[in-house]
């Protein structure tokens, strides 16, 4: 679905990717896993078209997408829920969903989406009306991984979806992921919470300083010493 | 002072701040949008103004449907201006972007005096003279008329942003670009819009006033200055704000009027401006903390 080959990215001079290569299969979850500053970020902000790519390319179902502008690739069915969440405050909970489905064929699918997605956040249904910028964190959370899956996507990236949240909602966030990626979604998980995100991922890509460092499989990269070592403390 | 000199007053003002209400909502839309700060809004009211001065003088349309010509004009002039000369800069520090718009303003003006000379114009039309009569109270028709106008176009303007899916775009593309631009929001295009929108907000209000107010090539400072008054009063980028304080700031003005020499007239608002910008910067309807 997706594939990425030896891809540099610069801001401004400074190299932050150096020859990132990566591929998520079509249905399956894989983790981007990381410390803060190894570039976790950087890479899907290029994949998403935001940040442009100096070197290599990005494929998506088999298309080079390099050049192609970021709207078009939410179009293609490559959609970004951001670190940060970047919800709409002002804008009440409903109109952030709407937003989601702005395109012409989500925006066909808008009433299905909307009971797909509040079914899924039963709370977002009780807020509709209140602007976003109210909510809480793990409800600001759920807002933009709704208003993400709004936009019908194929392959959904998803920027560090537990930062700030609590423990107990985390696994709530995390359980949607898994359903989500259950109803046929692939999924790119971009994540410091390594134990969490790798039980839940068919694979994983650790990054060092801007490069690709390990990848394997979920299961394996757990029991890998120097993962050890590093993310889990044993 | 009688009573009915009093209401005089505070009505020409709430009529004329209707249109004040208009001008500065464009202004305060393309701020809020794109963050970049118009000087050359002026310059779109006077285009406005001789374009419906030239429709009526020219085409011999009624002046009121002029305003229909004003809208689609000033919205492409609007939205190419964005195109060529904003969108370069829309990233650049804020000084880059108002040298250029003043710069812009400058040559539109400069224009306006080459193309149809410094000299002030009177639209001619039968409207002028027709006055209602409430007790004492004069009420003009060109002047209610284009209070109704600016209040009309006002209201279209906040039903589209509240209720239509390009409003609600442009509303959160102002407030979270990145965000819009993930949701699949072209946003160069939500800029161009915007930027259309409030040219031709500035330019229909400018074409409201016209059957009674003279036009030349530097009458926009007489506008834009108040714009800028209303847009902060009423907090940059907030169009309902916006509304508001263009009536606040006509009633203001009309107040100043009744007290003051006519050349002083100003001082109310100006003075509502610096307490405003002092005490609440954010406007009457900001976040303190914003």
């Amino acid at each position: 679905m997706l594939k990425i080959d030896n891809m540099d990215v610069f801001y401004g001079q400074v190299q932050i990717l150096r020859q990132v290569s990566l591929d998520v299969k079509e249905g399956e979850i894989v983790s981007l896993l990381g410390s803060n500053g190894a570039g976790k970020t950087t890479t899907v902000n290029a994949i998403s078209g935001i940040l442009p790519v100096a070197k290599g390319s990005i494929q998506l179902s088999g298309q080079e997408i390099n050049k192609v502008e970021p709207h078009v690739r939410v179009e293609m069915g490559l959609v970004q829920i951001p670190e940060g969440r970047k919800i709409f405050p002002t804008l009440s909970v409903m109109e952030n969903l709407e937003m989601g489905s702005y395109l012409k064929v989500p925006k066909s699918f808008r009433k299905e989406s909307l009971e797909i997605v509040l079914s899924m956040f039963p709370v977002l249904k009780t807020r509709k009306n209140q602007l976003a910028g109210t909510l809480s964190g793990g409800e600001q959370q759920m807002l933009a991984i709704g208003r993400g899956i709004m936009s019908r996507p194929k392959l959904l990236i998803l920027d560090e979806p537990s930062l700030g949240l609590a423990p107990i909602i985390v696994d709530d966030i995390f359980d949607v992921i898994r359903k989500i990626n259950g109803d046929g979604v692939t999924i790119l998980l971009v994540e410091q919470n390594v134990p969490q995100a790798l039980a839940l991922s068919d694979r994983g890509f650790v990054m060092e300083e801007g490069r690709i460092g390990l990848s394997g499989k979920g299961k394996n990269l757990l029991a890998d010493p120097h993962i050890k070592k590093l993310y889990l403390g044993l | 002072m009688t009573m009915s000199f009093v209401f005089q007053s505070l009505l020409n003002g709430l009529l004329v701040g209707g249109v004040y209400s208009l001008m500065a909502m464009g202004l305060t839309l393309i701020f809020g949008v794109m963050k970049v700060v118009n000087f050359a809004h002026g310059s779109l009211i006077m285009l406005g103004m001789y374009v419906a001065y030239w429709s009526v003088a020219l085409l011999h349309v009624d002046p009121y449907v002029s305003i229909l010509i004003v809208f689609p004009v000033l919205f492409i002039i609007g939205a190419s201006f964005q195109k060529f000369l904003i969108n370069p800069i829309i990233n650049a520090p804020e000084h880059n972007q108002l040298l250029l718009t003043l710069g812009v303003s400058l040559f539109m003006e400069n224009l306006a005096v080459f193309l149809w000379s410094p000299d002030y114009r009177v639209m001619k039309t039968s409207y002028a003279e027709i006055n209602f009569y409430i007790g004492d109270i004069t009420i003009s028709l060109v002047r209610l008329l284009a209070f109704c106008f600016a209040m009309l176009l006002a209201a279209i303007l906040y039903v589209v942003l509240t209720r239509t899916d390009l409003g609600k775009a442009i509303r959160a593309a102002s407030e979270e670009p990145r965000g819009a631009l993930l949701m699949g929001i072209n946003i160069r295009r939500i800029y161009l819009i915007s930027f259309g929108i409030g040219a031709a907000c500035a330019g229909v209000g400018g074409a409201a006033i016209t059957p009674f107010f003279p036009v030349y090539p530097y009458v926009g400072w007489l506008f834009v200055i108040t714009c800028f008054v209303v847009v902060v009063l009423g907090g940059m980028g907030n169009i309902l704000g916006a509304f508001v304080g263009g009536l606040i700031i006509g009633l203001a003005d009309s107040v100043g009027a009744m007290f003051l020499p006519g050349s002083m007239k100003s001082i109310i608002s100006f003075t509502i401006f610096i307490l405003i910008l002092l005490f609440k910067p954010t406007g009457l309807f900001g976040k303190n903390h914003a």
